[in-house]
């Protein structure tokens, strides 16, 4: 599987897109903090973004990498490697590559900018991290997506709304939710609702550690509320956890019995 | 060295294989015959682990492949399209190739058989089909496996290099090994294949001696025995 594994984060590593992708974070790090020497504030605007974009490019560099590699899994399914090896190999891949750009390309000019010097080194860990797990979570949809549909067209468009499902789609019908249900008790049903959206789950859990009230929301709100601060970020990471833990299981299964 | 038993796929709504039963006992070559569409690819594809089957069971050496891969350390395989990653070059894949499956002898000589030199350095995506399927060739001989799997080795070589395929192949076989081949060339099947089956809508037709075919379809030549059988089915 290391083997795999490296094959295919090299083979990202050298194309252009890698490049890309890191160039684009490390210059929205330095125009960010040059902009704002406030460096708990460009974490802030930082959590706007990472929320929406990790999981964007994981969806479509997951499904894209998976569609052009697979004259390269067809070639290794006929040598004497395991299944899901192949499979998880080229999925730690890619996901570990995506979250190198990231993390190398915010890390460097919060550095430079003194980080370790600031109060906000803590909260700056935690929103890498979760950059990190969403570029897990959804790189990990995305080779679901692609191992279901044969067609590289349809299984484009599924990952692109699998991501504006999660990323738009699924707020505005729990706000719809929230309104029309305006006089019971929802503070339950909001927190369970929550644990089914990583995107939403990220959120709040940055929030949670940044304090900062006018953010949250409703559903922030009801979450602090209910778990206090240390509780909600250790159950949250945790459901977090099980975002990539039953996908990756999902890929397995699926690739074992998939015909090629 | 490999038993099939009661094999069946579909895809879809398409049934490929249809209770096919086949062993391969003997060494020597063993040619798979039969129109397009009646399920050689799946069939091979199928002993390679590559297509899970819906019912029915493989063996290899006495043992059930389903879910194993150590068995296909014995095992070289050809495809029928070569399809290699574009972005790198012949030299990186045979690299790559000796990375993930070590072991490989011959790699220098059938490159030089081959005449592929010039090419090491251009990327697989510049090839032309013939040297797409030279390279592929390569590396589908240079592991030294007791049973070769062939499919379509032919499509898009030259002369020159069909005459080399065909010696390499009459050697491997000189070694003793099990060699099975797809095709649609009849001068090549008459040439060098020891046994013949035929597969005829998912099941055996008829397997045996290229003779015996001759005698059951009283035709003298193979091509013509080949095309008795379809158009009895074709009407």
């Amino acid at each position: 599987m290391l083997k795999i594994l490296k094959y295919g984060f090299f083979d990202l590593m050298r194309s252009r897109w890698s490049y890309i992708y890191f160039l684009f974070y490390l210059s929205l790090g330095f125009i960010l903090l040059f902009l704002n020497q406030d460096v708990g504030k460009a974490v802030i605007t930082l959590l706007n973004i990472i929320l929406i974009l990790t999981p964007l490019i994981g969806t479509l560099f997951g499904v894209m990498y998976y569609y052009n590699s697979r004259e390269f899994t067809e070639l290794l399914l006929a040598q004497p490697i395991k299944r899901s090896n192949i499979f998880l190999g080229q999925y730690l891949g890619i996901a570990l590559s995506l979250s190198l750009s990231l993390v190398l390309g915010l890390g460097i000019p919060f550095l430079a900018y003194g980080i370790f010097q600031s109060s906000e080194i803590f909260n700056f860990f935690i929103l890498i991290l979760i950059g990190a797990m969403l570029t897990f979570i959804f790189v990990a949809l995305a080779f679901n997506i692609a191992l279901i549909f044969e067609d590289k067209i349809k299984g484009f468009g599924f990952a692109i709304l699998t991501w504006l499902f999660f990323a738009v789609i699924y707020d505005g019908i729990f706000l719809i939710l929230l309104l029309v249900f305006d006089d019971y008790p929802l503070d339950k049903f909001a927190l369970f609702t929550t644990v089914f959206n990583p995107i939403d789950l990220s959120r709040i859990l940055i929030l949670l550690k940044l304090d900062i009230s006018a953010l949250l929301g409703y559903t922030g709100a009801v979450f602090q509320n209910f778990f206090g601060t240390n509780f909600g970020m250790f159950s949250s990471i945790t459901v977090l956890s099980f975002w990539i833990v039953l996908p990756v299981t999902f890929i397995i299964y699926k690739s074992k019995r998939k015909d090629f | 060295m490999i038993v099939i038993k009661d094999l069946h796929k579909k895809f879809g709504k398409v049934t490929v294989l249809d209770g096919l039963n086949l062993t391969f006992e003997d060494k020597g070559i063993h040619t798979i015959l039969g129109p397009n569409g009646s399920g050689k690819t799946t069939l091979i594809k199928s002993i390679l682990g590559m297509v899970i089957p819906n019912q029915g069971s493989i063996e290899f050496n006495g043992k059930q492949i389903l879910g194993e891969w150590e068995y296909r350390n014995q095992i070289s395989y050809l495809p029928q399209i070569a399809y290699f990653p574009q972005n790198l070059k012949v030299k990186e894949l045979f690299q790559m190739i000796n990375d993930l499956r070590p072991g490989s002898k011959n790699e220098a000589k059938l490159i030089s058989l081959f005449q592929l030199e010039p090419y090491l350095d251009k990327k697989l995506g510049n090839l032309s089909g013939g040297t797409a399927q030279k390279v592929n060739i390569v590396i589908t001989f240079m592991f030294d496996s007791p049973l070769i799997i062939l499919d379509e080795p032919t499509v898009g070589l030259d002369p020159v290099a069909l005459i080399r395929l065909k010696q390499l192949i009459i050697e491997e076989k000189e070694k003793g090994k099990t060699i099975l081949i797809t095709t649609h060339i009849m001068s090549l099947v008459e040439e060098i294949s020891d046994n013949i089956i035929f597969i005829l809508e998912g099941k055996i037709y008829f397997e045996g001696k290229i003779d015996s075919l001759k005698e059951q379809t009283k035709q003298s030549n193979l091509e013509k025995a080949i095309a008795n059988i379809l158009e009895e089915t074709y009407a």
